[in-house]
C-alpha cells in the first residue's frame, strides 16, 4: 500500500462509516430519483386525483370534493337515503372479486405445476439444458402475442381447441370459450397457466437447486421415501424461494390487465380491478372516480402484501436460514 | 459387526473408470481408513459400499451376503458426510431421531437411544437447537450422533474433519478413536485425505492411487515397508526423501528413501552438504540440507540446535533405515 497522504485531512473528517454512507447515498440518488418519478408521483397524483372531480378534457382543472368517489351520502328531499361512489358500486365488487379469484386460482395452479416441472428439471437427463430453455418459451411471447393467439384457438367458429375437442368426442357442440361468461374464467385461467407456469418452474427450480445434494443422500440412508423426502425435507427447505416466487406472481395476478383486456374483452366474467378502473378512467371520461379505485386497487395490494409477509414471516432481506 | 468383502469391485461413469477392480477384506470391528490424494477414487469406494453408488461390476459382501443391490437403508450403515448433512429445518433432536421416527419406533425407545447418543457425544444440552446455532464441531457431533442412533453395523466417515479447524480437527478425531473403543464390535471405514488421521486412527489403511490399492496394511507396516515409491511418499510427516541418480546408483537402485529421523549429522559421514533452511518446531528442528540431489535433505534433530543455516554438514543414514526402490517404484528388499 502507498498510503500518500492521512485519510484523516479528506473528506472533512469524517469517519469511516460516514464516508460510507456518503458514497452511498450518492451511489443510491439517480435510483431514488427515477423511483420517485416514475412511481411515488404518478400514486400521489392518482391519489390526488381520486379526491377530486377532475375529468379527462379538464386534467387541471378538478376541485377538492374530498371522499365522495369513494363513498358519498345523498339524502333526497324525500327523506330516502341513497349511497354512491366506488364502495357501493356492484361493479367494482365484481371486479375485486374477480381478481381475487382469479389470482388465487391462477398462483396456486402456478405453483403446483411450476414446482411439478422444476423437480422434473432438477433431475439428471439428457438433453436437460434445451429443455430448459424450451420451457421458457411461454414466457418469452409478449402477453399481447400469446393473448391473440390463444384467441384464434378458443375461437368459437375457427378455433383448433373446439375442432379437436369436438373430433374427440368431449364436447357435442361448439363453445365460444371467450364470449361466454360461463367458461370466460376458465379460458383466461388457462391462458396465464400456461404462460406463467416456467416462470414459477424458474423460481423453484433456482430453490431446488439450493438444497445440498447430501442431504438427499443422508435420507436415502435414513430409508426415508421419496415422497416423504420432498414433504418433509425438500418443500421446507424451498419454503423461503417459494414464498418469494408467490408474492411475485401473486402482485401481477392482482394487477392483470393485457391478458384480460384482449382475450375477454368487456365481459363481466372476467372484468378485472384493473381494467375496470382503466374503463372508468379512459372510456367513461370518469377520472376521478377511475382513479378512487385506481387508489383501492394500490391499498388492497399493499394490504395483502403486508398481510402474506407478515403471516408467512417472508425472508425478503436474502439472509435467509443456512 | 460386519465383515465387508469387496471381490474385483469397478466403477466407472460412462468411459471413466474410477475404481479399477479392487479387492479387500475389513474384518467385523476393524477401523479402516482409505487414504490418498484427491481424485483416488477413496470417496467413491465408499459410496459404493454406502450403496449410494451403485458397482459397475464385481461383488460386494456384508457378513458373506451378497449386497450389490441392496438399498442403503437396508445394509445398516451409518454415513457421515464432510459438510455434515445435517436437515436445516429440524432441531438436533429431530435430526437424530428423524429415521427412527419414519420408521415407525415408539417414542420412548426413540427419545431413548437419541439421549444415549446424546449423553456418549456430549450434545444432550444442545438437543432444541437448530443446526445453523451450532458450532463447526457441535454439527459434526450431531453428525455422528445422528449415525449412532441409526445403531448400525457398518460406521462410515467422508472426511468428517476436513471442515474443521486444526485444533478442533485434533480433538474430534481423538472423540472418533474414543467412539470406536466404546464401539468396538461396529466396523468402521473413514475416508481421508491427510495421513496423520489415517496413522492415528486405523487399525489398518488402505492408500489408494488411481482407483487402484496400493497397499493395505497397520500404520507401522505401511510406514515401515512401503511396497511402493507412492506409499512411501505418502505416509510420513515430512515426506520420505528420496534421492536418485549416483546416490541411488551408489546402493544398486533407482531411487534411495529414508525418512528424516532416520539420517545423523556425524562427521565424515555418506553425503556432505549446506544447510539451506531450518525449521525449529520446539521439539524437533529440521534441517534442509543440500547434498546435490534434486531437493534439500530434510533431517530432523531433537532437542537445542548448535548448527545454523549456512553451515556445511555431513550426514549419514541409521543402519537398516534405507529404502532402495527399482525402476518401477518397487521396493528392492
Amino acid at each position: 500500500m502507498t498510503a500518500s497522504k492521512p485519510a484523516i485531512a479528506r473528506d472533512g473528517g469524517l469517519s469511516l462509516q460516514q464516508q460510507r454512507q456518503k458514497a452511498a447515498f450518492w451511489f443510491l440518488a439517480p435510483m431514488l430519483i427515477a423511483l420517485f418519478c416514475v412511481a411515488a408521483w404518478p400514486l400521489l397524483r392518482t391519489v390526488w386525483f381520486s379526491l377530486t372531480d377532475t375529468s379527462l378534457n379538464n386534467l387541471y382543472g378538478g376541485k377538492w370534493i374530498g371522499f365522495d368517489n369513494y363513498l358519498r351520502v345523498q339524502t333526497l328531499s324525500n327523506g330516502t337515503v341513497r349511497y354512491k361512489g366506488t364502495l357501493v358500486d356492484p361493479a367494482w365488487w365484481n371486479a375485486v372479486w374477480n381478481t381475487l379469484r382469479f389470482s388465487v386460482v391462477s398462483v396456486v395452479c402456478e405453483t403446483v405445476l411450476g414446482l411439478i416441472v422444476a423437480l422434473v428439471l432438477n433431475a439428471e437427463f439428457k438433453g436437460r439444458g434445451l429443455v430448459r430453455a424450451a420451457i421458457l418459451i411461454p414466457w418469452a411471447i409478449p402477453t399481447i402475442v400469446s393473448a391473440k393467439m390463444w384467441a384464434w384457438m378458443l375461437n368459437d367458429q375457427y378455433g383448433i381447441l373446439n375442432d379437436m375437442a369436438l373430433n374427440l368426442g368431449l364436447i357435442s357442440s361448439k363453445i365460444a370459450w371467450t364470449a361466454t361468461t360461463d367458461t370466460a374464467m376458465y379460458a383466461v385461467l388457462m391462458v396465464d397457466i400456461w404462460k406463467t407456469t416456467p416462470f414459477m418452474a424458474l423460481l423453484c427450480l433456482a430453490g431446488l437447486q439450493m438444497v445440498p445434494r447430501d442431504i438427499y443422500e443422508a435420507a436415502k440412508i435414513d430409508g426415508i421415501n421419496p415422497v416423504k423426502v420432498f414433504f418433509k425435507i425438500t418443500l421446507p427447505l424451498i419454503r423461503p424461494a417459494l414464498m418469494v416466487a408467490v408474492i411475485f406472481r401473486m402482485l401481477d395476478a392482482l394487477r392483470i390487465f393485457d391478458l384480460i383486456y384482449v382475450l375477454t374483452p368487456n365481459s363481466a366474467a372476467t372484468k378485472t380491478m384493473s381494467v375496470i378502473s382503466r374503463e372508468n378512467l379512459i372510456e367513461f371520461d370518469k377520472f376521478a372516480y377511475g382513479s378512487a379505485q385506481s387508489t383501492l386497487l394500490f391499498a388492497i395490494l399493499a394490504v395483502f402484501v403486508s398481510l402474506y409477509i407478515w403471516l408467512g414471516k417472508v425472508d425478503l432481506s436474502g439472509e435467509g436460514g443456512k | 459387526m460386519a465383515k465387508i468383502e469387496l471381490k474385483n469391485v469397478k466403477k466407472s461413469y460412462g468411459a471413466v473408470d474410477v475404481i479399477k477392480g479392487i479387492d479387500l477384506t475389513i474384518e467385523k470391528g476393524e477401523f479402516m481408513v482409505f487414504v490418498g490424494p484427491s481424485g483416488c477414487g477413496k470417496s467413491t469406494l465408499l459410496r459404493l459400499i454406502s450403496g449410494l453408488e451403485e458397482i459397475s461390476s464385481g461383488d460386494m459382501l456384508f457378513d458373506s451376503e451378497r449386497v450389490n443391490n441392496v438399498l442403503p437403508s437396508q445394509r445398516g450403515i451409518a454415513m457421515v458426510f464432510q459438510s455434515y448433512a445435517l436437515y436445516p429445518h429440524m432441531s438436533v433432536y429431530d435430526n437424530m431421531a428423524f429415521g427412527m421416527k419414519l420408521a415407525k419406533a415408539s417414542p420412548e425407545a426413540m427419545k431413548k437411544r437419541v439421549l444415549e447418543a446424546a449423553k456418549l457425544l456430549q450434545i444432550d444440552h444442545l438437543l432444541e437447537r437448530l443446526p445453523k446455532q451450532l458450532s463447526g464441531g457441535q454439527r459434526q457431533r450431531v453428525a455422528i450422533g445422528r449415525a449412532i442412533v441409526r445403531d448400525p453395523r457398518v460406521f462410515l466417515f467422508d472426511e468428517p474433519l476436513s471442515n474443521l479447524d486444526a485444533a478442533l480437527r485434533v480433538q474430534t478425531r481423538l472423540e472418533i478413536a474414543k467412539l470406536h473403543h466404546s464401539m468396538s464390535d461396529v466396523t468402521m471405514i473413514y475416508v481421508t485425505h491427510d495421513q496423520v488421521e489415517a496413522m492415528t486412527l486405523a487399525d489398518r489403511i488402505a492408500v489408494l492411487r488411481d482407483g487402484r490399492l496400493e497397499q493395505v496394511g497397520t500404520p507401522a507396516e505401511l510406514y515401515e515397508r512401503p511396497n511402493s515409491i507412492f506409499v512411501a511418499g505418502f505416509i510420513g510427516s515430512p515426506k520420505m526423501n528420496f534421492l536418485t541418480g549416483k546416490f541411488a546408483a551408489d546402493h544398486g537402485c533407482t531411487t534411495l528413501g529414508i525418512r528424516s529421523e532416520h539420517i545423523d549429522v556425524v562427521t565424515g559421514g555418506m553425503w556432505t552438504g549446506q544447510i539451506v533452511h531450518a525449521e525449529d518446531l520446539g521439539s524437533d528442528n529440521y534441517l534442509f540440507v543440500e547434498v546435490g540431489s534434486d531437493e534439500p535433505l530434510i533431517v530432523r534433530q531433537e532437542g537445542k540446535l548448535t548448527m545454523k543455516v549456512g553451515d556445511t554438514v555431513s550426514l549419514s543414514p541409521k543402519d537398516g533405515q534405507l529404502h532402495r526402490f527399482d525402476q518401477n517404484g518397487k521396493p528392492i528388499r
